[in-house]
Formats: C-alpha cells, structure tokens, sequence
C-alpha cells in the first residue's frame, strides 16, 4: 500500500510517501490506517487532533473514513484544497 | 477538455481557439484566475501551486462532467496550471460555450466554484520578505461549492 502526503502535511509527516509492504492485516479502513499512521509520525497525529479535516483519497477518489482499503491501493492524506 | 500544465497560457488566444468552426454557440463565458501580489495585507512575490497528478485530472473531469450533465454545454475548457508563478499571471481559465447565456455562465461559476474545493491543488506564497506559507482554505470557497 503507498501512503503519500501533499502541502503542509507532507512537511509535518516529513515525508512526501511511504510504502507499506506488507500491509497490517488489521489496516482494512481509512479510520484504522489513519490511526497506525498517527502513532507512526506525530506530525500526523498532531495535524489530525489541530489542524480541522484532513481530506483523504483512495486512488484518486474522495473518500469516508470508513472506506475499506485493500493491500495494493494508493491513499493519499492531504490538507483542504486551495487551488484556482 | 482539461489541460494540467506548468506553462503559462494566453487567455486571448485559447479564448480565440474555444469554439472555433462551430457557429451553433451563441454564449461563451469565461473565468480567469491570477496570481494576486497582495494577501492579508502581505506582498507576495510568488506563488508555487503544488497538486496530485492523476488526482487531479481525474477530479477535474468528473467536474466537468457534472457540469456537462447539468447544462446543456457545446464546449468547455479548463486550464489550471502547476508551480511557480509571479503576480499578474494567469492560474486559471475557465470557458464554457452554448447556445444561450444563462447556462453558460452558470455552468462556469459551477465549474470555478466545484474546482476551488475539490481539485487537489494547494498553494504556497512566498512573501517579499523571502517567507513561505501555506494557504489556508476558506470556508466561504466551501459555501460557494454547497449552492450548487
């Protein structure tokens, strides 16, 4: 599973993406890899608990937090966009 | 059509290219979106537009077939560039062609509006001072989205 992180968060993690390979046999939903990645990098933790909604997609695609995920999927975590 | 690019872009010229050899449109409307040199009372020297390529295009054009799906649109274009850019140029181009005014203009406020908060771009201004920041989101680009 690649993990990747844009804008502020990307510098608060401290780091643009991450694999995990093999994937917890317990990280099945947004919620509980949002909580794996939160003990990982308290960056993460800190922007999740401060900083409002963190935006989060699963190959490419908005999703809930209770979205299922699966061992080969692309999730990115990102800060509420800012473009146009 | 959806165009993702790091070059700056003539508005003019892509203007005079949208719609061109059909004669059926009776309505362009257009959006352009510049780099500002003043935020929050800041000068800003430059802006650097970070975004998730893949993301990105496919957010946009399921925006713009939505637009598609609620208007009945000839034409529509959006350019949205990426990286660094200086005050006065062009970030944005919004176009949208049909027969009558009204659902051109609408269909490019919606396409503005729905792009602000849902395509994956993130902005960082560099103050004169030689400063970056990131941008915050606001929650009245959020309240623009919700009327459609």
């Amino acid at each position: 599973m690649r993990i990747r992180y844009f804008a502020w968060l990307k510098q608060r993690v401290g780091c643009a993406e991450e694999l995990l390979d093999p994937v917890p046999p317990h990280l099945t939903s947004v919620a509980a890899l949002k909580a794996f990645l939160a003990e990982r990098h308290p960056g993460f933790a800190e922007a999740l608990a401060s900083r409002g909604v963190i935006r989060c997609a699963v190959n490419h695609d908005y999703v809930p937090e209770d979205a299922p995920l699966r061992a080969g999927d692309e999730v990115a975590f990102f800060p509420p966009v800012t473009g146009g | 059509m959806i165009r993702v690019q790091a070059e700056p872009f003539d508005p003019g010229m892509e203007l005079a290219r949208f719609g061109q050899g059909r004669t059926d449109i009776g309505a362009v409307a257009t959006f352009l979106g510049l780099v500002r040199d003043v935020h929050g009372g800041e000068r800003i020297a430059a802006m650097t537009l970070e975004h998730y390529p893949g993301m990105t295009e496919r957010q946009l054009a399921a925006i713009e077939a939505e637009a598609r799906a609620r208007w009945p649109l000839d034409d529509c274009l959006v350019i949205h560039r990426y990286g660094r850019m200086l005050p006065g140029e062009p970030i944005v181009l919004v176009a949208t062609a049909s027969a009558h005014r009204h659902a051109a203009l609408e269909a490019c406020a919606f396409l503005i509006d729905w792009l602000k908060t849902k395509a994956p771009f993130w902005k960082l201004e560099e103050t004169e001072t030689g400063e970056s920041r990131w941008v915050e989101a606001r929650e009245s680009d959020e309240e623009a989205a919700a009327r459609w």
